[in-house]
């Protein structure tokens, strides 16, 4: 995963200026559908948010399809195929502000587990005959293909972060997204330490906030789904892990589940080595 | 008519989980070839678990789908703790199941309100259908997020729920957590009865039936309750099998049309065509369903057992109700669990495990190896299992309706598609609509 650059202005597409209601397409890449529903889950909300932005494009809720260009557009899902890496060029022409959202558009997802590996393996295993399968070896984030305004991390993404994020871009501003880790959010919230308290492995040290440091309020550890924090000390975490009675291919797949390819960690021993 | 050829391209089947293709060939009349083309690009879950450790099924097939994450996640569970012998206590199955009923409540709703119901009116979408319905859709919109409420005290959130574990849940909800949702409850309780009578005003097409009449109805057989979780399977044809015997039955089968695969009972020429969903629970569980659901539907006019599968919107209507009473029912008497979860510890081998989604039986299997990795994985979704009876469907129904104008006929076919609910993120999409007439059709 190629470091995300988020652009520093981002450049309003002319209704917003001219305080028209902008219009938003919402398209799908390999994904499963999630952060997209998110929008749909808004269910006090939906309806403003249809008053304020027009919903120009999204076939899951809708079979009135308006021709773009479109002001704001959301992108779910990474490309795992040639045509999908073709699309994802028209869309990016034809889209004012893009927004990626989710793990998958982030991160590659975790269908980025194929990286690495042979791909045509991999299909045998689900296909009987894997020749009619079209796909890439590799599943790859946006950004790898077009650039990308801005990009709401998480697996799926937070339903807050969404709607704060279409207001302020209806309104010209640009969104402040978080930079730090949930260990930041577990102390502004009051949650105990799992791995202070109860010796639970956690990856909140080294994965960016923006779920409200959910997994810790039930006590569990975070398993990263919001990718890496800007600069991650991920090699002491690692240490840190192991005191904790984790072995190595244990922390490997713990970091390689859901952005398997984003906290950049030692290489991981073929399967079945452990 | 006479020498007539038409062909029709739709580039995205809206408002279905996914994307997909459906190719339509009539040739003088008949209807020569019906295709549900999925293809959605393939994500090679089943390839990916290889390797993993027995816990992260739970996390890991959650992502095949936004839409029923939790299905997945009770599956995975259900087969690991068959191979493991693990018996759960009922403070967590009934936990479990609140977190289930949120599950369907969410997904029916959806389904119906905002997916399915725009056919029935000739409208696009659910918004729309909110500007000429404002007082029943604010209701509608409440009782679904009655259902995501539910998912977020008891799961965490309603996407990817992150409190579920094998052998129960990282933390039991607090009493007084579960009580906030009684009054939510109450409310969308009636919102599920409006919505219910609403959609029974629908007029229903009729198709010509034969086919879908005929079929075997595949789903799990409830112990004293309508089912959701479960280990018996069973047909209006006879079949009663534990999961283990059906798993075993269960074969796949590619074809060139479709990333996703298709399934039926047995292989070759023996093999058998069924379909799932909430057709088959509501007909193999007609003594199941409780009193206060059954005197609304009986007024309404469903009938214990149903075939016309546009009626499932009915069927939908009425496990949204029963989810929601179930629901009351197991908020009022919640006793947190003495322990959240239980230790669950499989030995080497083979686990089945088989749970009701919303839109239909979803089937796990997973062979461990000696250090609790996942040697093999098998996961059925009910897409698979029901794309032959949306093909079935589709021939039906344009057999029937040729007389219609391309462009309703067009529209039907993908009501008919919707008829079935299916997640095409689950069965791996992109839906193109081709009719091609030709002779005098």
């Amino acid at each position: 995963m190629r470091p995300f650059e988020p652009a520093r202005v981002v450049e309003w597409p002319d209704s917003i200026r001219e305080g028209r209601r902008p219009t938003l397409a919402v398209w799908k890449f390999a994904s499963c559908d999630g952060c997209q529903l998110s929008l749909l889950d808004c269910e006090d909300e939906l309806l403003a948010v249809a008053a304020g932005i027009e919903i120009a494009s999204f076939p899951e809720a809708s079979s009135a399809v308006v021709d773009g260009p479109y002001d704001i557009s959301l992108v779910e899902g990474s490309i795992t195929t040639e045509q999908d890496a073709r699309r994802i060029q028209e869309i990016r022409r034809s889209s004012s502000v893009l927004v990626t959202i989710g793990a998958c558009a982030t991160a590659g997802g975790i269908q980025a587990l194929r990286n690495g590996r042979d791909i045509e393996e991999l299909a045998a295993i689900v296909y009987a005959l894997p020749g009619y399968i079209d796909t890439l070896a590799t599943s790859t984030p946006i950004a790898d293909h077009v650039h990308v305004d801005l990009e709401l991390r998480g697996c799926p993404i937070d339903r807050g972060q969404l709607l704060r994020t279409l207001a302020a871009l209806a309104n010209r501003r640009t969104p402040r997204l978080p930079t730090t880790s949930v260990c930041v959010e577990c102390k502004s919230l009051g949650t105990s330490c799992v791995m202070v308290a109860h010796g639970t492995p956690c990856l909140g040290p080294v994965t960016q906030a923006g779920c409200g440091a959910l997994c810790p309020s039930f006590h569990r550890g975070c398993f990263g789904c919001f990718g890496p924090m800007e600069s991650p000390n991920v090699d002491a975490l690692r240490d840190r892990l192991i005191e904790h009675g984790m072995d190595g291919p244990e922390i490997d797949r713990l970091l390689r589940t859901f952005t398997p390819d984003a906290f950049a960690p030692r290489p991981v021993p073929p399967e079945g080595s452990s | 008519v006479s020498g007539r050829s038409v062909s029709i391209d739709v580039p995205v089947l809206a408002r279905v989980e996914g994307e997909g293709a459906l190719r339509v060939v009539v040739e003088d009349g008949v209807v020569d070839d019906v295709e549900l083309r999925i293809y959605e690009p393939p994500r090679l879950f089943e390839a990916l678990l290889r390797g993993r450790h027995h816990r992260e099924p739970v996390d890991i097939t959650a992502r095949i789908c936004g839409i029923c994450p939790i299905a997945y996640q009770m599956s995975a569970c259900a087969a690991i703790e068959a191979l493991a012998g693990t018996e759960i206590p009922a403070s967590i199955a009934a936990l479990r199941r609140l977190l289930y009923c949120g599950e369907w409540i969410e997904s029916h709703v959806l389904h119906m309100a905002f997916l399915h119901a725009p056919d029935f009116l000739g409208l696009d979408s659910g918004i729309e259908i909110a500007q000429l319905h404002p007082d029943l859709m604010r209701e509608v919109l409440q009782l679904k997020k009655t259902g995501n409420r539910i998912l977020e005290v008891v799961g965490g959130r309603p996407i990817h729920p992150v409190n579920v574990r094998l052998g129960g849940f990282y933390r039991s909800p607090r009493v007084e957590e579960l009580a906030e949702l009684s009054a939510d409850l109450d409310r969308a309780r009636s919102a599920a009865i409006a919505l219910l009578e609403w959609v029974a005003g629908f007029e229903f097409p009729s198709t010509t039936g034969a086919s879908a009449a005929e079929a075997e109805y595949v789903s799990l057989r409830g112990d004293g309750a309508y089912p959701i979780c479960g280990d018996r399977i069973v047909s209006n044809r006879g079949l009663d099998v534990d999961v283990a015997t059906f798993g075993e039955q269960l074969h796949q089968r590619q074809v060139p049309h479709s990333t996703a695969l298709h399934a039926s009972l047995g292989d070759g020429s023996d093999a058998r065509r069924y379909q799932t969903g909430p057709l088959a629970r509501w007909m193999n569980n007609a003594d199941l369903v409780p009193d206060e659901v059954r005197e609304v539907t009986d007024d309404l006019g469903l009938s214990p057992t149903e075939t016309n599968p546009f009626r499932s919107i009915l069927v939908r209507g009425a496990e949204t109700l029963m989810a929601v009473v179930e629901a009351q029912r197991l908020v009022a008497e919640y006793v947190p669990p003495a322990s959240p979860w239980v230790e669950v510890a499989p030995p080497a081998g083979v686990g089945h495990g088989c749970t009701e989604a919303p839109r239909g039986i979803l089937y796990h299997r997973y062979r461990l190896d000696d250090g609790g990795l996942i040697a093999d994985a098998v996961i059925v979704p009910p897409t698979s299992q029901n794309q032959h009876a949306i093909e079935r469907d589709l021939r039906d129904f344009v057999g029937s309706h040729l007389h219609l104008a391309d462009d309703e006929l067009r529209r039907s076919c993908e009501q008919v598609i919707r008829n079935h609910d299916p997640c095409i993120s689950c069965a791996t999409h992109f839906l193109q609509f081709e009719i091609e007439r030709s002779g005098s059709g």
